[in-house]
């Protein structure tokens, strides 16, 4: 009779681990693999250092004039900086600033607790945001109470307005998204066609053409003397739009629901719209936050266009400056900090789709 | 026969009739689905419905809690009859539980937040007492300590127990099962029955679909055996097994019986 005695653990092989272990399984694993390795890396070294070199390391930072740039041989930020308040700002009075850093700063302070894990009534302060926010963000920008100078929205512009643009276009498109998906996929037939035809139509339609059309041919067909804001009309036109894109990634989550779902919450009395939001929604939109965040991103770079109707959004009023006789000959600069802007707002946003991801996995079995 | 409470082929006899089917049909498109169920059961009664699959077992007993529409023919459920007023079926729903095949647990909520939802929702309880009778029907289907996972976190016969605490945290007066142990494990059939058994013996009105034939033998009342959409035959359980009245009967016990 033999005794059983049990296998030492052993070390993997030395090839298998480390660095030399990542490098093998990941760069070098077939002769194809290593000649793309290697392919790429001469690649990056033919671009990446002159890249780096032009942004920081022959780049001119300081001074406030273009002679500062004249002997350097990298980009020109001087350019940047000397007009950086009016790519965040717009037109708006400089005086009148601080009204924006506080919305903003306002925004950051109340977002803040959304982040931290232990605080209780995250749904009633994200209402407070959706709701009470946008008023108080509005009533910062345009003024005309509470001792506030008027700020027309024609000089309203910059990053500032981009981000309003955006933040609109978010906050409206989503829910309207929501109620489409679901009118879409609605047993009622006049329900249902409503929503086709809504979405097929904005879907059908070029951003610039629904732009174009409400700045342009709406004021035609409105009665005479109506003042509606060119802002405003962007804004909805934004909205209605993605809304349309939205609908279409809410609508794919929604058909991913098995229908014992929907059956479960019958069999336990829930109405329509109690199974729809308790059941249903938070697992079809968690199943598309990729999707809806990809219609964030395009949204928020989207909002570029609106310089075809002659508001000054981050891109518009970069451009705007280009035509300035002393700083002729920076577009390069202008287009690569406006460029890094979106970038970072674009890749947050894909990150914290990422984190809410994993957040919201339950390791669900069916 | 006479010990048992059956009441035998007139369950039109008593007047404690729960659930009453009277001549109801049912199309999908021009398939007739359902023909001409005629069907009475009384408070506490405890009905097995076997047959061959596609018979429509599954169809009957969705449109006892209006899962599916009958075109022809009445269902009564507490003397609620079902029709396309959407207050009879509310009342309905919260009045009978259902077990699904696949179990049809929220997968984004633990097991506690599957429990108290629809008392919170429906029957407006306060999520206290909602949690507090959660967690007492959970014990009685001995899960008490899973309480706070998910339901992909549980092997398949606790995710099962998990979905009948659900419908008992709604306080139902009937119990409708689907194939309840079908999609299970051979290993964790046992478990499940076990948790019907006990539900059974605390006097609640049960219809059950499932070939569970011990399961029948032992709970049920009952057994109604189904076949292309009509009831062929329907006894008490021993004369069934033993004593089966038509040839599709006996050809289903014995393809059922052999393994
Ligand atoms: N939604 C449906 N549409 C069309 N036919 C269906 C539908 N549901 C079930 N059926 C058909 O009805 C018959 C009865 O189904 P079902 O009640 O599920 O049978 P069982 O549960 O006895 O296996 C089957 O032939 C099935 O194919
Ligand atoms: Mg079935």
């Amino acid at each position: 009779m033999s005794v059983h005695t049990p296998h030492p653990d052993m070390p993997p092989p030395i090839l298998n681990v480390g660095v030399l272990g990542w490098l093998r399984s990941n760069l070098f694993s077939s002769p194809l693999h290593s000649a793309l390795s290697l392919f790429a890396i001469y690649l990056l070294y033919l671009t990446v250092p002159p890249m780096i070199s032009w942004v920081f390391l022959e780049a001119t930072w300081v001074g406030d004039s273009r002679e500062a740039c004249a002997g350097g041989g990298g980009a020109c930020w001087v350019f940047v900086k000397v007009r950086i308040n009016q790519f965040m700002y717009g037109f708006f009075p400089e005086s009148e600033y601080w009204r924006i850093n506080l919305a903003f700063g306002l925004l950051i302070v109340l977002a803040i607790p959304l982040f931290i894990k232990r605080f209780q009534s995250k749904g009633k302060l994200a209402i407070f945001i959706l709701v009470v926010y946008p008023i108080i963000t509005f009533q910062l920008f345009s003024g005309g109470n509470f001792g506030l100078t008027h700020v027309e929205t024609s000089r309203w512009g910059g990053l500032s307005l981009t981000l309003i643009l955006a933040g609109v276009g978010i906050v409206a498109s989503l829910p309207l998204g929501i109620v489409l998906a679901l009118g879409r996929r609605s047993k009622m037939p006049i329900v249902k066609s409503v929503s086709v035809v809504f979405i097929e139509f904005w879907r059908g339609v070029p951003l610039i053409t629904v732009l174009f059309m409400s700045s342009v041919m709406l004021p035609l067909f409105l009665p005479e003397g109506t003042n509606f804001d060119k802002l405003l009309r962007a804004m909805i036109g934004i909205a209605l739009f993605q809304s349309a894109y939205m609908a279409e990634v809410v609508r794919g989550g929604l058909a991913a629901i098995p229908k014992g779902q929907y059956e479960a919450a019958e069999a336990l009395g829930l109405s329509y719209w109690k199974s729809m939001g308790l059941i249903i929604l938070p697992q079809a939109l968690k199943l598309v936050i990729p999707g809806i965040v990809n219609t964030f991103i395009a949204l928020f770079k989207d909002t570029t266009l609106v310089l075809i109707i002659g508001l000054f959004d981050l891109l518009a009023i970069i451009q705007q400056a280009f035509a300035d006789p002393d700083w002729l000959g920076y577009s390069i600069e202008g287009y690569v900090f406006a460029a890094s802007i979106f970038w970072v707002f674009c890749f947050s946003m894909s990150r914290y789709s990422m984190s809410l991801e994993k957040k919201l996995h339950t390791g669900h079995a069916r | 026969m006479s010990e048992t409470d059956n009441p035998g082929g007139m369950p039109h006899a008593t007047n404690n009739v729960t659930i009453e089917l009277r001549g109801v049909h049912k199309w999908y498109g021009q398939f007739h689905v359902l023909k001409d169920i005629n069907l009475a059961v009384n408070r506490g009664e405890r009905i097995v419905i076997c047959g061959p699959s596609g018979s429509g077992k599954s169809t009957m007993i969705r449109c006892i809690n209006r899962l599916e529409e009958h075109q022809q023919g009445q269902i009564i459920v507490d003397g609620t009859e079902l029709t396309d007023d959407v207050k009879h079926i509310d009342q309905v729903r919260k009045e009978v539980g259902m077990v699904f095949q696949h179990f049809n647990l929220f997968p984004h909520l633990t097991v506690l937040e599957n429990c108290c939802l629809a008392p919170i929702w429906v029957r407006k309880l306060p999520r206290k007492e909602a949690e507090a009778a959660a967690m007492r029907y959970l014990e009685k289907v001995k899960i008490p300590e899973q309480a706070k996972k998910y339901p992909g976190q549980l092997s398949g016969g606790q995710q099962q127990r998990v979905a009948i605490a659900r419908s008992l945290c709604m306080n139902p007066h009937v119990m409708l099962f689907d194939e309840p142990t079908s999609a299970l494990d051979p290993e964790m059939i046992k478990e499940v029955l076990d948790t019907m058994i006990e539900l059974a013996e605390s006097g609640m009105t049960m219809l059950c679909v499932t070939h569970e034939m011990g399961f029948a033998k032992t709970v049920a009342n009952r057994v109604i055996f189904m076949d292309a959409g009509e009831i062929i035959e329907e006894n008490e359980p021993h004369e069934f097994f033993n004593n089966p009245q038509s040839d599709r009967t006996q050809l289903f016990l014995s393809q059922i019986l052999q393994h």
